[in-house]
C-alpha cells in the first residue's frame, strides 16, 4: 500500500511537471500584461504538434533530433507568440479584461483549424525519447524513467525561471512590472519590448510543455481546450502572477488528480475543481497570489450613460415582437426552428447581459446556470416523471439555487478573478454532469424530454418560448431601470459611494447574480423541451463564450445590445457552419476582429454613429451627449 | 474518384456532397432518395475516412447499377464533433430543412441513442451503423431504430467465449466513461460470471473518453494484482494506455482481453508497439480470402490507394442494407421502409446479414483472435469469424430486453 | 474639550458626534492615536493636519470604512463604531469623498434619486421605474446646491467643481445629522471654494446639520469653521476657534515644519 502511495505521488509529479511549464508561462504573462491568455493551451498543443513534425524530420533515433526537435519546438512556440502579441494582444491591453479573454479565445478558435489543416484529425503518436524509453524499479513497482525526467524537469524550470528573475536585468525588471504596472514605465524601460518578449518567453514554456509531452501520449486536437482548463486552475489556485504559486498548485492538482483516480475514478475532475473551489474561498487570490493593488481595471473605465429607450426604440421592438409573433404564418418548418433556438438564446444572452451591464460582474461560466436549467427539467422528467410545465417551473429553481450559492462566493471578488471564479464553478456543474453517470447520464446525457402533447407542434413550441422568452427579457429589462437595477449599476460605478449611500454593494450583486442564473434556467428549461434531450455540453466552456460574444456582439452597455446579438451571433455561426469546414478559424478571426475594431459591440456602434450625427446636427449639450464622452 | 485528406474533411463537414447529378436525375421525374448520414468525422477521423470512403464506393455503385425506384442514391454528411447535441441539431435540419428520407450514423454510443431518440420522436427511420450500445435495441429500442454493427453484448458474448478458457479468476476492467464502456463491462461481467462463477472483478478504471491520464490509470490497475485484464478503450486512450502499460509491465504475465482493438484502425496507429496475445475483436483484412472480401479489398485499394478498414466495411454495408431496403420496400415511405428493414437480409462481405425483426439488430459478425507483431506491425493471428448470429439471446428473451417491442 | 458653543434652535440636546479616545494602527504605524472631539449641530468643524496626520483614516473610522482599534463613536448617543458604512448612513451620516465618488452612468438628477430610494429603503424594488421616484425632492436638493439647470447630464462630463456639488446634495438626501466632508474643496478654484463652503455652512445652519471638514487651504478653514481641531502625526495637538488654533505654538511649529516646540514637551 505504502509502494503504491509513493508511487501514485511520483505520477502525480510527473503530470505536475507538464502541468507547471504551461502554467508557469501563463502566470508570468498575466502578471507584467494582466492578460489571462486562453490561447496558453493551444500553444502547448502547438509545441507537441510541431516537436512531432520536427523529431520526425531531425530523426527520432538520435538523441539530438529528439531533443533538437524539442527545444525547436519551443522556440517556433515562442516566435507564434510573439506574433500574436504584436498582431493583437498589443492593441488590446486598455481593453476590459473580458474583451482580452475572448480575443485570446478568438485565437484558440483560430489555432485550432490551423492545426486540423496542417496535422489533420488524426491522432499523431510520437517516438519515445532516446535514452528515455525503459523503466527503473521504484518501490517494488516499474517506473518509466521518462518520467522521472519530467520530474526532474519541473523544479528545474522552476529554479531557473528564480534565478532568470532574480539575477538578470530582464528578470528584476518582470518582478518590477508584477508589482507595479506604471513604476515600470517610470523606470524608463520599454515597455513594448518588455511585454513583448514576456509574452514569447511565456509561450515558448507552453510550446516546451507541449512538446515534452510527445512520448507520453498521442498529440491530438483535443489537448488545447483540456489542457487550458487543467491549467487554469493550476493559476487560479497557486495565484495569477506567481511562479512559485503555479508550481505547489501543479503539485497538489497532479498528486490530487494521480490519488483521485486511485481512490475515485469516477470523480476525478469534480475533485479538482472541487479543490479549486475551496482554496478559492479560503484564499480569493489563490494560494500565492496577492490581492490586486488598486482598481484591477484601469482608471479610464468609466461606465457611460444609461438612458431608457426613446419612442422610436421603442416601436423599433414592437415591431420586431409583431414580426415574432407574425412569423410562423409565412417561414417553413425549419426557419421556425431556428427562431425558437434564437428567441431562447436571446433570454439567455439578456440573462448573462443583466448581471455583467448593470452588474458589472463579467461571467465566463454562464453557461452552468443554462446547463443546469436544462437538466432541471430533464431530471424531473427522468425522476419525477413531471410533464413539460412543472418541469418548466422546476428548471429555472435548479438553475436559481445553484447562483444564490456560487453567487456568494463570486461577488467577493471582481473582474478577472471574479470571470476565474465563474468558470470554475461552472466546470463542476459540468464536471458534475459529466461524471456523476448515474444521476445525469453522464455523457450519454437524458433523453426522452419532450414538450406535452399539446406543445408538440411546431408553431405552438414557438409561441411558448417566444411567450415565455419575451416576458422574461422584459422584466429584466424592466428591473434595470427599476431601483434594483439603479442600485446595481450603483455598485458597478462607485462601490464605495453605493455603500456610502446605504447600499449593500454585496447582496445587490447577490441578488442579481442569482436572477441572471434563475433567468438562464428558464432559457435552459425551453431548450430541454425544444432538443428533446440534455448533454453535459450545454454547460461546457464553448456555450459560455457562445452567450459571452452575443452580449458583447450587441454591446455590453445597451440593454436591446445582447438581444440583438443573440440574433446576430447564432445566425451567423449557423451559416458559418455550414459555409466551410474552417468556421472555427472564420469565427475566431470574428472574435478577435470584433474585440479589437468594436469594443462595445453593433449596438453600442450604432449608438455612438447615431450620436456623432445627432450632436452635429444640433449642437446642443443634451443628456445623450454624454454616451459619447466617455470612452 | 480520388480524395485527400484534406478536401476529404473538407467536403465531410461542410455537410452536402452531392455525388448524384441532380439535373440528370429531375429529368427522370423525381428526385434522388437522400440519406441524412450524421457522424464524428472530425472527432474520430480513424474510424470514420474509411467509413466514408466505403460509404461513398457502395452508394457510387449502387447508383452505377441504376439506384433503386428509378431513382440515384444522393447522400448529405454531417459532422457530430463526437458530440451528441450536435447531432440531434443536424437530425432536426436534415429531417425539417433538407427533407432527407431517412437518417444514418453514428459512431458513439451515446450519439447513437441521441438521434434513436430523436427518430422516436419525430417518428423518421434511423439506422444506427456503429454505435454499439446494446441499449439502442434492447432496453430503449424503438420501432424506427436498426442497428447494422455487431453490439456490445455480442462482442462480449465472443470475448466471453475466450476469456472463460482461461485460468484468471481476478480481473481487472478499464473502459471510456459512457454508454458504449459502460455497456461493454456491464455485459462482459455477467456473462463471464454465468460462465465462470469464480471470476471477481477487483479493479475499475473509467477514464473519460479521449481523457485517459494513463499513467495513473495503468498504476490503480496495477495495484489491484489482476491476473487478467478486460480493456475497451480505443483510440487515443488506448494508444496512451498501451504506451504506459508495456513501460510499466502492466500485461506481462497476464492475458488482455479487449474490445475492438484488433480492427486496423486502432492497431496501426500503435505501430511496433502493438500488444501481442491480446485477445481481441477486429479485422484482419489482409487475411480473409472470401471472394467477395478479396473482390471488395481490391476495387477499394485501386479507388483509395490504402488498404480498407472497419469502418470501410461498416460504411459500404449501411449503403447496401439500405439499398436493399428501399428495394424490398418499393417506396421511401417511412413505414414502408421500416416493415422493409425487418426481416430484411443480404449478402454481405462477412457472410449473410439479417435485421432481427424481434429487435431491429443485425446478424453482422466479428473477427475474433489473437493480436500478433508482423514486420513491426500489428495484427491478428488464429482469427475466426464469429456470426453474430449465434451471439444473439432468442426472440423470447428480446422480449423481455426490449420494452418498446 | 473646550467650551459648548450655543445651541441652535431645533436641534437636539447636546453634541451630535462625540468621539473618545479614538486609535488605529496599520502594521507599526500608529496613524490615529487617542483622538476625543464632538460636533454640535449647525456647527462647522475643521480637522487639519499636515499630509499623513491621520485625517482620513480618523474620517474613515467614523463612517464605518474602517473599524478602530480602541475608542468609541456616539451619534447622537447611540454608539456607532464599528459599524458598517451602510448602516452608518442610515443612522444619519452623509459623506463626500476626497477624490469625488459618483455613478457615471446615471445623470445629475438620478445620482441623487438613488440616494432617496436607498434612504427610503426601496432598492430591492424589481418593477417600478426609478426615474420616477421622487423627481421633486431630487430637483430641491439640486436646486439647494446650485445644479438644477444641470440635472439631465451624466455625471461623466461634469466639471469638478459641480461634481463635488452633486455630492453634496447625495450626502444630503437622507437628511443627516452629521455632514463627513474629506477635502470637499480640492482641486477647485478658489472662488469655487468659497462659494461652496459658504453654501455648506449655510445649510449646515437652516437644517441643523452638524459638519466635520478636512481642509488644506488655510483661507477656507478660518473662514468657515466655527471651530478647528488639528492634527499631527494621529493625535490631536490643538482644539478651538480658529483665532484661538491659528495662535497656538504647536500648530505654527507643525505647519512651520520647525518642530522644535513639540518636541519640547
Amino acid at each position: 500500500m505504502f509502494d503504491l502511495i509513493l508511487t501514485q505521488i511520483l505520477n502525480g509529479l510527473a503530470s505536475a511537471s507538464s502541468l507547471f511549464l504551461v502554467a508557469s508561462g501563463l502566470s508570468i504573462i498575466f502578471g507584467v500584461t494582466r492578460i489571462v491568455n486562453f490561447a496558453h493551451g493551444s500553444l502547448y498543443m502547438l509545441g507537441a504538434y510541431l516537436a512531432f513534425t520536427l523529431v520526425n524530420l531531425f530523426g527520432p533515433a538520435s538523441a539530438l533530433g529528439f531533443w533538437g526537435g524539442v527545444v525547436l519546438a519551443a522556440v517556433l512556440v515562442a516566435l507564434v507568440g510573439l506574433v500574436m502579441e504584436v498582431t493583437v494582444l498589443r492593441r488590446i491591453y486598455q481593453a476590459p479584461e473580458l474583451f482580452q479573454l475572448l480575443a485570446t479565445f478568438g485565437i484558440v478558435l483560430m489555432i485550432q483549424d490551423i492545426a486540423l489543416a496542417s496535422w489533420g484529425a488524426e491522432d499523431k503518436l510520437g517516438p519515445r525519447a532516446p535514452g528515455f524509453k525503459s523503466f527503473v524499479i521504484l518501490f517494488g513497482n516499474r517506473f518509466p524513467t521518462y518520467e522521472l525526467l519530467l520530474i526532474v524537469i519541473g523544479p528545474a524550470v522552476l529554479a531557473l525561471l528564480w534565478f532568470l528573475f532574480q539575477k538578470t536585468r530582464w528578470g528584476t525588471v518582470v518582478r518590477a512590472a508584477t508589482q507595479d504596472r506604471e513604476m515600470v514605465g517610470a523606470l524608463g524601460v520599454n515597455q513594448r519590448l518588455l511585454f513583448t518578449s514576456v509574452f514569447a518567453f511565456g509561450a515558448g514554456l507552453a510550446g516546451l510543455g507541449g512538446a515534452l509531452q510527445l512520448p507520453r501520449e498521442a498529440v491530438t486536437l483535443h489537448m488545447d481546450l483540456s489542457t487550458i482548463s487543467e491549467v487554469f486552475v493550476v493559476v487560479v489556485v497557486g495565484g495569477l502572477g506567481s511562479v512559485a504559486g503555479a508550481y505547489l498548485a501543479a503539485v497538489l492538482i497532479g498528486v490530487l488528480h494521480a490519488f483521485g483516480i486511485l481512490i475515485f475514478p469516477k470523480i476525478t475532475l469534480v475533485l479538482v475543481f472541487l479543490v479549486m473551489a475551496v482554496v478559492l474561498v479560503i484564499k480569493p487570490y489563490g494560494l500565492m497570489g496577492k490581492r490586486p493593488v488598486g482598481h484591477v481595471r484601469g482608471p479610464a473605465a468609466a461606465e457611460p450613460l444609461l438612458t431608457p429607450a426613446d419612442r422610436a426604440t421603442k416601436l423599433a421592438g414592437l415591431a420586431v415582437l409583431l414580426l415574432l409573433v407574425a412569423a410562423p404564418l409565412v417561414t417553413p418548418d425549419h426557419l421556425l426552428l431556428t427562431l425558437t433556438e434564437l428567441v431562447i438564446f436571446a433570454l439567455f444572452a439578456a440573462s448573462l447581459h443583466f448581471m455583467m451591464g448593470p452588474g458589472g460582474m463579467a461571467s465566463f461560466g454562464h453557461a452552468a446556470y443554462f446547463g443546469l436549467g436544462a437538466y432541471g427539467a430533464a431530471l424531473a422528467v427522468k425522476w419525477l416523471g413531471a410533464p413539460m410545465e412543472p418541469a418548466l417551473v422546476f428548471a429555472p429553481f435548479l438553475a436559481g439555487i445553484a447562483g444564490l450559492v456560487f453567487g456568494w462566493f463570486c461577488v467577493r471578488l471582481s473582474g478577472v478573478y471574479l470571470a476565474m471564479l465563474t468558470l470554475a464553478f461552472a466546470q463542476i456543474a459540468w464536471a458534475t454532469a459529466f461524471q456523476w453517470v448515474d444521476l445525469t447520464g453522464g455523457d450519454n446525457g437524458i433523453l426522452g424530454v419532450w414538450p406535452s402533447s399539446w406543445a408538440v407542434p411546431k408553431t405552438v413550441f414557438y409561441y411558448l418560448a417566444l411567450a415565455v422568452c419575451a416576458a422574461c427579457v422584459l422584466a429584466l429589462r424592466f428591473t434595470v431601470f427599476a431601483p434594483l437595477g439603479y442600485a446595481l449599476r450603483a455598485a458597478r460605478d462607485n462601490p464605495l459611494r453605493a455603500e456610502a449611500i446605504g447600499i449593500d454593494v454585496m447582496r445587490v450583486q447577490w441578488v442579481a447574480f442569482t436572477v441572471a442564473a434563475f433567468a438562464a434556467g428558464i432559457a435552459g428549461g425551453l431548450f430541454a423541451f425544444f432538443k428533446g434531450s440534455v448533454f453535459p455540453t450545454y454547460m461546457a466552456i464553448p456555450r459560455s463564450v457562445d452567450a459571452l460574444l452575443m452580449v458583447l456582439l450587441g454591446g455590453v452597455q445597451t440593454v436591446s445590445g445582447p438581444i440583438v446579438g443573440a440574433f446576430a451571433y447564432a445566425g451567423l455561426s449557423e451559416q458559418l457552419m455550414k459555409l466551410t469546414m474552417y468556421w472555427r478559424f472564420v469565427l475566431g478571426l470574428s472574435i478577435v476582429l470584433l474585440v479589437v475594431l468594436f469594443p462595445r459591440g453593433l449596438v453600442g456602434g450604432f449608438l455612438a454613429l447615431r450620436e456623432r450625427h445627432g450632436a452635429a446636427g444640433s449642437g446642443a449639450a443634451g443628456p445623450r451627449l454624454a454616451v459619447e464622452g466617455v470612452r | 474518384m480520388k480524395m485527400d485528406r484534406r478536401s476529404f474533411l473538407a467536403t465531410a463537414s461542410a455537410g452536402v456532397v452531392a455525388v448524384t447529378a441532380p439535373s440528370l436525375v429531375r429529368a427522370q421525374g423525381s428526385g434522388p432518395i437522400k440519406i441524412g448520414e450524421i457522424n464524428s468525422y472530425t472527432a474520430q477521423p480513424a474510424f470514420l475516412k474509411p467509413y466514408r470512403q466505403g460509404w461513398e464506393l457502395a452508394q457510387e455503385r449502387a447508383n452505377a447499377a441504376g439506384g433503386a425506384l428509378g431513382r440515384k442514391f444522393e447522400t448529405l454528411f454531417r459532422d457530430d464533433a463526437g458530440k451528441p447535441e450536435d447531432a440531434v441539431r443536424h437530425a432536426g435540419d436534415l429531417i425539417n430543412a433538407e427533407k432527407v428520407d431517412l437518417l444514418s450514423g453514428g459512431f458513439l454510443s451515446n450519439v447513437g441513442l441521441a438521434i434513436g431518440d430523436f427518430a422516436l420522436q419525430n417518428k423518421r427511420l434511423y439506422i444506427a451503423s456503429e454505435p454499439l450500445t446494446d441499449a439502442l435495441v434492447w432496453a430503449k429500442g424503438n420501432p424506427y431504430t436498426f442497428r447494422l454493427r455487431c453490439s456490445t453484448y455480442m462482442q462480449a458474448a465472443m470475448l466471453v467465449e475466450e476469456a472463460a478458457k482461461l485460468p484468471a479468476k481476478k480481473w481487472a476492467v478499464v473502459a471510456p466513461n459512457y454508454e458504449y464502456g459502460q455497456s461493454a463491462v456491464k455485459w462482459f461481467k455477467e456473462l463471464l460470471k454465468k460462465a465462470k462463477p469464480d471470476v471477481e472483478f477487483v479493479a475499475e478504471q473509467f477514464p473519460a473518453l479521449g481523457r485517459i491520464d494513463a499513467g495513473a490509470t495503468v498504476q490503480a490497475l496495477e495495484a489491484s494484482k489482476p491476473d487478467a485484464i478486460f480493456n475497451v478503450t480505443f483510440g487515443g486512450d488506448l494508444t496512451n494506455f498501451v504506451r504506459q502499460g508495456n513501460t510499466r509491465g502492466l500485461f506481462e504475465g497476464r492475458a488482455v482481453v479487449s474490445m475492438l482493438t484488433g480492427e486496423p484502425e486502432y492497431l496501426d496507429p500503435l505501430g511496433a508497439e502493438a500488444p501481442v496475445g491480446w485477445i481481441v475483436t477486429g479485422y484482419p483484412y489482409a487475411e480473409i480470402k472470401t471472394p467477395k472480401h478479396v473482390a471488395f479489398r481490391e476495387a477499394y485499394k485501386a479507388q483509395y490507394k490504402e488498404e480498407p478498414k472497419l469502418g470501410s466495411i461498416v460504411g459500404y454495408e449501411t449503403v447496401q442494407a439500405i439499398v436493399a431496403a428501399v428495394a424490398k420496400a418499393g417506396s421511401t415511405d417511412t413505414d414502408k421502409l421500416t416493415a422493409a428493414f425487418k426481416g430484411l437480409s443480404f449478402t454481405g462481405l462477412f457472410g449473410p446479414i439479417v435485421f432481427r425483426a424481434s429487435d431491429h439488430q443485425s446478424t453482422m459478425g466479428a473477427y475474433v483472435g489473437k493480436t500478433a507483431l508482423k514486420d513491426g506491425k500489428g495484427t491478428m493471428v488464429d482469427w475466426r469469424y464469429a456470426d453474430g448470429a449465434n451471439y444473439l439471446p432468442s426472440d423470447d428473451v428480446v422480449k423481455t430486453l426490449r420494452p418498446a417491442g | 474639550m473646550s467650551a459648548v458653543a450655543t445651541v441652535p434652535v431645533g436641534a437636539a440636546e447636546g453634541p451630535v458626534l462625540v468621539v473618545r479616545d479614538l486609535a488605529k494602527s496599520f502594521g507599526g504605524v500608529h496613524a490615529v492615536q487617542g483622538v476625543s472631539f464632538a460636533v454640535e449641530a449647525g456647527r462647522m468643524l475643521a480637522l487639519i493636519g499636515p499630509n499623513g496626520a491621520g485625517k482620513t483614516t480618523c474620517f474613515n473610522m467614523l463612517n464605518g470604512q474602517l473599524r478602530p482599534d480602541r475608542g468609541e463613536v456616539v451619534l447622537a448617543g447611540r454608539p456607532i463604531t464599528g459599524l458598517k458604512p451602510r448602516v452608518v448612513w442610515r443612522m444619519g451620516v452623509g459623506r463626500t469623498f476626497q477624490i469625488t465618488a459618483t455613478f457615471t452612468s446615471m445623470t445629475v438628477r438620478e445620482n441623487v434619486q438613488m440616494a432617496l430610494i436607498s434612504h427610503e429603503g426601496g432598492i430591492w424594488n424589481p418593477f417600478a421605474p426609478a426615474r420616477a421616484r421622487h423627481v421633486a425632492e431630487a430637483d430641491a436638493l439640486l436646486g439647494l446646491v446650485g445644479m438644477a439647470e444641470q440635472a439631465e447630464r451624466a455625471c461623466g462630463v461634469l466639471a469638478y467643481g459641480d461634481l463635488k456639488r452633486v455630492e453634496l446634495a447625495v450626502a444630503l438626501a437622507n437628511r443627516p445629522r452629521l455632514l463627513l466632508m474629506d477635502e470637499p474643496t480640492a482641486g477647485m478654484a478658489p472662488r469655487e471654494r468659497v462659494a461652496l463652503m459658504a453654501l455648506t455652512a449655510q445649510i449646515a445652519a437652516e437644517q441643523g446639520i452638524a459638519v466635520l471638514f478636512t481642509e488644506h487651504d488655510m483661507d477656507v478653514v478660518f473662514t468657515h469653521s466655527d471651530r478647528v481641531i488639528v492634527l499631527d502625526r494621529g493625535r490631536l495637538i490643538a482644539d478651538g476657534t480658529a483665532e484661538e488654533v491659528r495662535r497656538d505654538a504647536n500648530v505654527r511649529a507643525v505647519y512651520l515644519g520647525s518642530g522644535a516646540t513639540s518636541g519640547g514637551h
